[in-house]
């Protein structure tokens, strides 16, 4: 047997003797300001006058709570059968497409780009295009390639339909490939816009193509399910386990959980699971279609009214009793089916469950960060469980996010504090959590900076998540999310009244 | 629905060959029309609407801060003949990036459903295909007919064939097509027949020769276009045919663009150059008059 590995804390590691002299050396060469600037600056930054400096800046964001157009279109993309993600533009920025869901979901992510460079830029992209398709093809055997761009291909104008052509002209990419493009500008829109521009791009293509325009009874009475731009790859196991309830078949519209929750089975496949792109053109004539988001796919929902004719119900993220109640009672209408029992009797338990913990969440001050729809839902739980939203910052919602927010929160005598600072950034977040405490914050690991300055717990909710590991396995939407994010929020809420107890206080029932 | 662009040189009259003949299409052919302009100048739409500049869609996009938070209303324009006008613009010269910002107003047009309705809509490109951005309007799905205004100068006539050759790029893999040669008369010599020369070795057609007139400018001092200043002037009825013929055009085809040598063999068959010997002798006479 080998010796026991001697493995040092990385919290102590640089309190140790050798790295305090070494920082100390290196100091003469920094020109750092002395303890009191630091001091003296932060206490600044927590200032009135710094706040409302904050919040008048208008050429400037600072930490945004939003990710660029192409990662939304690669995870479109990875939500289709055997689909390759292909980047027309720079490599760095694949990588950074790459690493960032990897840090995410952590698994490996596919992706490729055609690697532009400064030639590229002056000479356009052609070249790189259609070698690009010919390598992938040859090194990657995709059932279908997603192109997408990147800033330098959108900047000089490169026209992706006419490159795709001249690369199947040229014979490298057989016509049996579909190759269905979005134009994704990083510096327009956010993930969402790319992932709403990918994957209408990808269901009409499709559709467009395919010589199957009969459909057979089965396919008339299925439902199409669109999750969007989806972190939680525990949302598709529990909408599938809902309509499983219902007896209904169904098929879901860019369905990545199989991409980004993979088995270590011994051997890597560039492909798992996906939507079925032969079932996209007979999705086309089904019963209609369920989105649980709806500001992160709004084109698409256009199309599939116009173009497919359905019928449509589309809801922000439905997290808590209410918004869950309504999505059943929405599927039960289109569908004409009743409310499964098991359904209601899960029900039942999560309301059980939130009356249990209502004692301890009930007049809790949050601060929310999220998209649209993810914030919508989270507006919706807070109220139903009598916690008061009081700050909501989002960077990538329209007019009509902020008026359907301000609504919901009117609704609601729990809602009278919130304010809703639409396209915000988290360095205003930081000021309002300094300015107005709140008890808890609620959104992705890129507030965790401005919470630890304000001294306020963190509960991770949205994308990305990149220091806690498998939140995204559990659902957060219908009455099982509902108990989940119970659980995370009221346990946390718990664990702050442990920490903070007096000795008489610190009780062994909570 | 048509979609036309209309292309050629800097300062060969493209805006004002475009607006006469679109506002004669209007007015006497009942087409309703719609003019984009793609020139960051923004005076493709100044004739028509009689007025100094309109406002543009890249203007008001960046004091938004973002073209999603535009309406088409604030951006589109009635004027004589019913015609419809968006202005793109663009930056200043010298900076930011042109090209881009025409995909950013056409894509804003075409989301907002600008088109709705309209029998033509024409594209008012600046200058020679320089990049992506200037392709944009010829790109699959936009304009179907692209229309050379040129004049019997070798430099426009250089640019026409340049032109010619960004069509053709696009034409192989979309449906774009040259529609003819506009010439606007410079009156240089043998002008018709040189244009009609080239016109033949581009696959093409001169569909129209547009005899100078100074009504024109004095119309143009006006901010108008001659169907509005004087619609009964003879200049007028140039305008009328050349929109009879775009209405009725059915020779498009697929550019064959020339070298530059064939160019300047042209160019030296009908005089406007001369062959460098020529050139030569005549310096020495004119020095030896000296």
């Amino acid at each position: 047997m080998r010796d026991k590995l001697d493995i040092v804390d990385f919290n102590t590691l640089f309190k140790s003797e050798t790295y305090e002299q070494q920082r100390e050396r290196k100091r003469e060469f920094e020109a750092p300001c002395s303890p009191s600037q630091v001091t003296e600056t932060l206490e600044y930054s927590q200032s009135q006058e710094y706040k409302d400096k904050n919040f008048s800046r208008s050429s400037l964001v600072v930490n945004p709570a939003k990710a660029c157009q192409p990662l939304g279109a690669v995870m479109a993309a990875l939500g289709f059968e055997k689909t390759l993600p292909f980047l027309h533009g720079s490599q760095g920025c694949a990588a950074y497409f790459r690493s960032h869901l990897s840090r995410h979901f952590k698994e490996p992510v596919p992706a490729v780009s055609s690697s532009m460079t400064e030639d590229g830029a002056v000479f356009g992209g052609l070249r790189n295009l259609v070698d690009g398709l010919e390598n992938c093809m040859a090194l990657y055997k995709p059932e279908m390639i997603a192109v997408s761009t990147t800033c330098m291909a959108e900047v000089i104008g490169d026209d992706l339909q006419a490159f795709i052509e001249t690369a199947r002209q040229e014979g490298v990419i057989s016509r049996d490939i579909p190759v269905p493009y979005a134009n994704t500008p990083s510096f327009s829109g956010s993930h969402i816009t790319g992932y709403d521009a990918m994957l209408k791009s990808i269901l009409s293509f499709l559709y467009n193509e395919s010589k199957v325009k009969l459909s057979t009874e089965e396919d008339l009475t299925k439902l199409n399910v669109i999750l969007g731009f989806e972190p939680y790859t525990g949302n598709f196991a529990e909408i599938k386990k809902i309509l499983s309830a219902f007896g209904l078949e169904y098929t879901v519209l860019g369905d990545h959980s199989g991409n980004f929750d993979s088995p270590a089975a011994g051997e890597y496949s560039y492909y798992y699971g996906g939507t079925k792109l032969t079932d996209v053109p007979k999705a086309a004539s089904a019963t209609g279609t369920i989105s649980l988001q709806k500001y992160a796919v709004k084109k698409t929902i256009e199309y599939i009214q116009g173009e497919w004719n359905q019928q449509i119900v589309s809801t922000y993220t439905p997290i808590g009793i209410g918004a869950t109640d309504r999505l059943l009672q929405s599927i039960a209408d289109l569908t004409g089916s009743e409310i499964p029992a098991e359904l209601q009797e899960e029900r039942g338990r999560v309301v059980d469950a939130l009356t249990d913990s209502h004692s301890y969440l009930h007049g809790k001050r949050v601060a929310l960060v999220g998209d649209p729809d993810l914030l919508l839902g989270l507006i919706g739980f807070c109220l139903e469980v009598g916690m008061e939203p009081v700050h909501i910052v989002c960077t990538n919602g329209d007019k009509e996010f902020l008026q359907e927010a301000e609504e919901l929160l009117a609704s609601s005598l729990y809602g009278e504090e919130a304010t809703v600072h639409n396209g915000h950034d988290l360095w205003h977040m930081r000021s309002l959590l300094i300015s107005n405490p709140v008890d808890l914050a609620i959104g992705s690991s890129h507030l965790k900076y401005a919470a630890k300055d304000a001294n306020v717990p963190l509960i991770r909710i949205g994308f990305p998540i990149f220091d806690r590991h498998h939140m995204h396995r559990y659902s957060i939407i219908g009455y099982q999310g509902t108990l989940n994010i119970l659980s995370l929020i009221v346990n946390t809420v718990l664990e702050q009244l442990d920490q903070n107890a007096p000795e008489y206080g610190f009780d062994l029932v909570r | 629905m048509r979609q036309i662009a209309f292309y050629g040189k800097g300062g060969i009259g493209k805006s004002t060959t475009s607006q006469n003949t679109l506002a004669q299409l209007a007015t006497k052919y009942g087409q309703k029309t719609m003019i984009v302009g793609c020139d960051p100048k923004a005076d493709s739409t100044r004739l028509i609407l009689n007025t100094k500049a309109q406002q543009t869609v890249l203007h008001l996009a960046a004091e938004r801060g973002t073209v999603e938070d535009l309406e088409l209303e604030e951006v589109v324009q009635e004027g004589f003949g019913d015609i419809t006008c968006v202005e793109c613009g663009g930056p200043e010269p010298g900076v930011g990036c042109a090209g881009r910002g025409i995909i950013t107003a056409i894509n804003f047009l075409e989301q907002q459903g600008a088109y709705d309705g309209l029998d033509f809509v024409s594209y008012d490109v600046l200058g020679d295909v320089v990049c992506g951005g200037f392709a944009m309007p010829i790109r699959e799905n936009k304009a179907q007919e692209i229309y050379i205004v040129c004049s019997g100068e070798m430099m426009a006539m250089y640019a026409a064939n340049n032109i010619a050759r960004g069509i053709l790029k696009y034409a192989n893999t979309g449906g774009v097509r040259l529609g003819g040669l506009i010439c606007n008369s410079r009156n240089t010599d043998r002008e018709d027949e040189l244009i009609m020369e080239l016109a033949r070795r581009l696959n093409t057609q001169m569909i129209h020769f547009i005899p100078r007139d100074n009504v024109v400018q004095h119309a143009e001092l006006r901010r108008m276009t001659v169907a509005q200043y004087a619609p009964d002037h003879a200049q007028a009825k140039e305008y009328e045919i050349l929109a009879n013929k775009i209405l009725h055009n059915d020779m498009m085809t697929i550019p064959t663009p020339i070298t530059m040598e064939e160019l300047e063999d042209l160019l030296i068959n009908f005089g406007v150059i001369e062959n460098e010997e020529e050139h030569v002798k005549k310096i020495i006479a004119q020095q030896k008059a000296v």
